[in-house]
């Protein structure tokens, strides 16, 4: 018998969104991309399987490429109320959204506040309620705060999508606890969104228990989105056996590597 | 005929339906969703809809976004 063979195949669960499975828990934003043809090398070379999207006018004066030709047909997509600033327009958004044929699934994202694009948590719940009791999938996109999520899941929430720190700042987990908090606390899927700048911020959301990792700004921006989008999904799956592995917590003083027993040097030390 | 259009005021000089409207400006019509005067209009009806002076039509579609 080959002793070097793994013993275990590593089996995980696929993420459910809504009765619908996924294996990639990376999920990938489409905006801000120079062009689309790195979008859609981001895409494949990632494997997610949800991106997001926004609705927004036609320019009248000049011809703009369908976005959709540059998404792959078994990606689901992910409508996003960016622009809402409050319920009602959520689920105008959302309802355009569905009449294109292209699904039901809406990213809530409620914003009054320009210079941070927080996520107004209070619209943001009753978006949730109308969107929910008009057939949509809701993602509502939130301020980790356990007395919202508790609504959210009242709401009829798909998941909850706490930012972990403000859009496109690429400044990573600042809200590492109340996330935690959510992850403890919460019976829906976790989905880290907002903020998320490098592989390794995305890692550390997995790590702790977050179902899935949203990210686009800091993809759409590198110098070479295919590659950060790979390394991005990467480090999500990392994140996640970690997670599965139980590993343990930071101590706060040393605990030896090597045994403590048959040093060489014992009569020494006995002496 | 005065119609505004995404927030722009167009001129028609004869009667025009949604179709004609959304054939003029858009060139790929495929995924456009269209408004008149805050109600969706569904696509199969597009032909039918013959738009008034002073409606309001907004056209919308997918773009990039987090």
């Amino acid at each position: 018998m080959n002793t070097n063979t793994l013993s275990t195949t590593i089996k995980d669960t696929p993420l459910i969104i809504a009765g619908r499975a996924f294996k990639s828990r990376f999920l990938l934003g489409t905006g801000k991309f120079k062009n689309k043809l790195d979008l859609k090398e981001s895409i494949l070379a990632s494997g997610t399987e949800i991106v997001t999207v926004a609705l927004r006018r036609i320019d009248l004066e000049r011809h703009q490429e369908n976005i959709l030709e540059y998404i792959p047909k078994n990606v689901t997509l992910l409508t996003n109320t960016s622009g809402a600033r409050n319920a009602p327009e959520a689920l105008r958004i959302a309802r355009l959204a569905r009449e294109s044929g292209c699904g039901d699934w809406i990213k809530i994202e409620v914003i009054n506040d320009s210079k941070y694009l927080l996520p107004d948590n209070q619209e943001t719940i009753k978006a949730t309620e109308l969107l929910v009791k008009d057939g949509f999938i809701a993602l509502p996109y939130m301020y980790p705060d356990l007395y919202v999520a508790r609504e959210l899941v009242k709401a009829g929430a798909a998941t909850v999508m706490p930012l972990g720190s403000m859009i496109g700042s690429n400044q990573g987990l600042k809200t590492k606890e109340f996330i935690r908090i959510l992850l403890n606390e919460i019976d829906l899927p976790i989905i880290v969104d907002a903020g998320i700048g490098s592989p390794s911020q995305a890692a550390e959301a997995m790590e702790i228990g977050a179902a899935a990792v949203l990210a686009n700004t800091a993809v759409a921006t590198a110098g070479s989105p295919a590659l950060l989008a790979q390394s991005f999904s990467l480090a999500v799956a990392a994140g996640r056996l970690a997670y599965l592995s139980r590993m343990p917590h930071p101590k706060t003083i040393a605990d030896a590597s090597s045994p403590l027993t048959g040093f060489l040097f014992d009569h020494d030390h006995a002496r | 005929m005065k119609i505004t259009i995404n927030g722009q005021e167009k001129e028609f000089t004869s009667s025009v339906n949604l179709k004609k409207v959304i054939e003029q400006f858009c060139k790929d019509s495929q995924h456009v969703i269209a408004e008149v005067n805050g109600t969706i209009i569904k696509s199969q009806v597009w032909p039918e809809k013959n738009l008034s002076n002073g409606d309001t039509v907004e056209l919308v579609n997918f773009v990039g976004g987090g």
